[in-house]
């Protein structure tokens, strides 16, 4: 188990070095940042000192080492255009992005693991259908316009939920449930899959033949094995939910770090970015590594293959 | 305990993370509420370049002069008059009767302050673009200031008017340094040079924190509050002295971001907010008798670029009958009309028709695709040619020129990309034609567009001699005849020449709630303190 899990963490660390090396070619690629911060109106001239004064003009292993180094110290560097702290700056943002994030998890899980599991206990029923469906059309349906049909409905129609900001936490029902909506086909389906799967196993056959209760067998013996998968694609999900809030917080004017990221993107403020890839890849690939250690611990095969 | 502990910090979070609900839009709560889709973390006019902040830059601040945005006129603000002492010196006599929002007064030293400041290369102003002309300025007098300019700089009288506002004396002084010593890294030497350069009260490479200064001005609204990112919030100044810019009539004032377009109708619409712009036409023209809709010309215009000395290696344009077929094959007219509103003209010269210098008497191109493929036949391309074409913004207007362009047989590809990607590759003149947007940062004068781009630097494909020397003189004169004269042979010459094409005037729908009373302006800089509601 510890070899195990000290190559996966060798392969972790690899994956973020190699995500934080690629952003910044491609942050490159887009367009000068000095170009950006001088304004439109801007000569080549002004540009010019502005890439000076800045510390543009440097080569870019160095620009990459100075930043990478500085990074793993916890200092991400200063925004230029922000004039303001990086990290400062983004743990100002993070806790917004993750209360969306951890409510909208919430509610994906209230909506998917209770339609699992009536979708298995009755297959190939009109409930099974119906949990199917809803599966589909959280799939197919683009969040953004997701987003947009809840915002017409819930905040002009019936004008029951504000439509921006964070102002009151009615302001995260909306963006919670079309950002938690997208996830929930997944979850859902996979707990169908284990609930069917256990459903149909020996020890239940065992306990109901002991004349257990139904409810007893159901969420004691069969649920709670069923659900262990679903745990650590939750914990992938969520690291998924954060870096892909990027739309919904910019829908609805959600001043997290999903907005922070759109804005900096489009005004080439490129230590911001940096840090928000470099910070939302380490989010995810920390809890893919703790995914992997949970079904390495559960399924000892996995730590032989 | 620690269970509680742990339940207790989602609890916490949220808390911290949302906000008190600082101010409800609407004539109820005196509050106009006004967004657009770009945040604005440091309210300074001279350290964020975007629109908003000369927006808030004319809201919060004053210039020593105002520009009438109806008649175009320059009135003295700050100052009580002013007169050029030569072509390169002029002098103001300043107002007495001004207090900045902090309550300590404006005078002579607060002008030699702000301009010697920002006309210091050192102190990395961003929109150095509107400052570099000044050399310095001196006190002369109680209230009595000079200031020196590099060389004749005629359109000096716009910048001073919107782009260069007065701060309190010391303003940035305050703003804390950047680099600091770290006494984790046990660096000496740097430690002693930040110590040296304190007690001078300096900074390490003159970077300063400027985002951390709170803005003091002497304009019409004062800033209460900033929420960076989100929204910036700001409340009349009671004691706005009586000059040529309106007193402010309504309470509050904010600024919010809200970057999706939908979402800024849909909470103009349920009154989350009181006032956009930009909203897209077929959108705009769906909210007639909602709210308040107007479409009203900007500064910004749309022109084509050709690449004339074939440095990008697709060689077409470098053929003025190429060029020629492309001005006759594109139906500005009809672009302007249908897809931009109709406020937008058709323009025939490098520049806005409403700045100082821009005329229209110069060589036209109509409409005439019969014309553009027989154009296209004696240049050696009888069925058309293949050629990449390069935008950036509003790419239904580029669409609409493929559209024509297809009907000569002139097949353009479109390379869609942002726009300082796109600059990138103008400069590296890798671009064989590109269609581009100015907007001369809404400066009325003919120096802010046509002078930026043809006189020799890497935007101008052409170097014309000709071109670079009457831009030149006209730029440097302080008399309107010469200016005027000069600029209009340099004007014929782009057009006659098709350096580039001038295509049309933008427009931009503007809309807000039916209960305010708010008149839009054509230098696309909205006077807020005239606004009150009905």
């Amino acid at each position: 188990m510890l070899i195990y899990a000290c190559k996966r963490l060798g392969v972790a660390v690899l994956v973020a070095v190699a995500v934080s090396l690629l952003t910044f070619s491609l942050i490159y690629l887009s367009g000068d940042p000095a170009m950006a911060l001088a304004g439109e109106a801007a000569t080549q001239q002004d540009i010019e000192y502005i890439r000076k004064f800045y510390g543009y003009d440097r080569p870019l292993a160095v620009q990459y080492a100075d930043w990478l180094t500085k990074a793993l110290t916890g200092n991400f560097g200063y925004s230029h255009y922000l004039r303001q702290d990086v990290a400062e700056i983004i743990f100002s943002r993070l806790p917004v992005t993750m209360i969306l994030g951890a409510c909208a998890l919430v509610f994906a899980l209230t909506l998917s693991i209770p339609l699992g599991v009536v979708a298995a206990m009755r297959p190939n029923t009109m409930i099974d259908r119906f949990a199917l469906t809803l599966a589909v059309v959280g799939q197919a349906l683009p969040s953004f316009w997701f987003a947009l049909i809840l915002i017409f409905w819930f905040g002009i129609v019936w004008r029951l939920l504000p439509i921006s900001g964070t102002e009151t936490w009615l302001n995260f029902i909306m963006p919670s449930v079309a950002l938690g909506y997208y996830v929930t086909p997944a979850v859902m389906r996979l707990t169908r899959a284990g609930m069917l799967e256990v459903l149909a196993s020996d020890y239940i056959r065992t306990a109901r033949a002991k004349g257990l209760r139904p409810p007893v067998v159901l969420f004691k013996h069969a649920l709670r094995n069923a659900v262990i998968p679903v745990v650590s694609l939750a914990a992938v999900q969520f690291g998924f939910m954060l870096g892909g809030s990027i739309v919904i917080e910019t829908i609805f004017a959600i001043n997290g770090l999903g907005y922070l990221a759109w804005e900096s993107i489009q005004r080439g403020d490129l230590p911001v970015m940096q840090a928000i890839v470099l910070i939302l890849a380490c989010f995810y690939i920390v809890l893919t590594y703790l995914a992997d250690m949970l079904n390495a611990f559960l399924d000892p095969r996995i730590r032989v293959t | 305990m620690k269970p509680r502990f742990i339940l207790s910090l989602p609890a916490f979070a949220l808390a911290t993370a949302i906000g008190g609900g600082d101010a409800m839009a609407g004539k109820a709560n005196d509050t106009l509420v006004w967004t657009t889709d770009r945040d604005q973390a440091v309210a300074d006019p001279f350290y964020n370049n975007t629109r908003e902040l000369v927006i808030i830059g004319n809201t919060v601040w004053d210039g020593l002069l105002y520009r009438d945005p109806v008649t175009g006129q320059y009135k003295p603000l700050l100052a009580k008059s002013f007169k050029w002492l030569n072509t390169t010196s002029i002098e103001f006599e300043l107002r007495d009767d001004v207090v900045f929002h902090n309550g300590s007064k404006f005078g002579a030293d607060d002008v030699v302050y702000t301009i010697n400041y920002v006309s210091n290369k050192d102190n990395g102003v961003l929109t150095w673009q509107n400052v570099k002309w000044m050399k310095n300025a001196a006190k002369i007098g109680v209230n009595k200031v000079r200031i020196d300019l590099h060389e004749p700089f005629p359109a000096a009288l716009a910048y001073f008017a919107q782009a260069i506002f007065m701060m309190p004396k010391g303003h940035y002084d305050k703003a804390p340094c950047m680099i600091k010593a770290d006494p984790a890294k046990k660096d000496a030497e740097m430690e002693k040079k930040v110590a040296e350069l304190a007690k001078q009260g300096k900074c390490v490479d003159n970077k300063r924190d400027i985002g951390a200064v709170h803005p003091v001005g002497t304009g019409p609204y004062k800033i209460d509050k900033i929420i960076a990112g989100d929204r910036i919030i700001m409340s009349k100044n009671a004691k706005y002295f009586a000059g040529a810019k309106e007193k402010p009539k309504i309470g509050n004032l904010v600024f919010r971001t809200i970057k999706e377009k939908n979402t800024q109708i849909a909470e103009l619409l349920t009154g989350g907010v009181d006032w956009i712009w930009d909203v897209p036409k077929d959108q705009a023209e769906k909210l007639e008798g909602k709210v308040q809709v107007v479409n009203a010309n900007t500064f910004r215009v749309s022109y084509i670029q050709f690449d004339v000395n074939g440095g990008s290696g697709q060689t077409f344009f470098k053929d003025k009958r190429v060029r020629e077929a492309v001005a006759h094959a594109i139906n500005r007219d009809s672009i302007a009309k249908n897809l931009v509103g109709a406020p937008s003209k058709v323009i025939h010269s490098a520049c806005h028709p409403e700045q100082f210098g821009c005329t229209q008497d110069v060589p036209k191109w109509a409409y005439d695709p019969a014309k553009a493929k027989k154009l296209l036949a004696e240049a050696g391309h009888p069925n058309g040619f293949s050629v990449d074409l390069y935008a950036y913004r509003e790419r239904h207007y580029t669409e609409a020129v493929i559209g024509d362009l297809a009907k000569v047989g002139i097949k353009a590809n479109l390379k869609f990309m942002q726009f300082r990607a796109l600059r990138d590759l103008v400069w590296k003149n890798q671009t064989p034609v590109n269609q581009m947007t100015w907007g001369s940062n809404s400066i009325p004068d003919v120096s802010a567009i046509t002078s930026h781009f043809f006189s020799g630097g890497r935007d101008d494909f052409a170097k014309d001699p000709d071109v670079i020397k009457w831009l030149r003189t006209a730029d440097t004169s302080v008399d309107a005849k010469v200016r005027e004269e000069n600029y209009k042979k340099a004007l014929a010459r782009i057009s006659g020449e098709l350096y580039w094409l001038p295509m049309f005037t933008y427009a931009k729908y503007y809309a807000w709630a039916k209960d305010l009373d708010f008149k839009v302006t054509s230098d696309e800089i909205p006077q807020f303190n005239t606004a009150k509601w009905k």
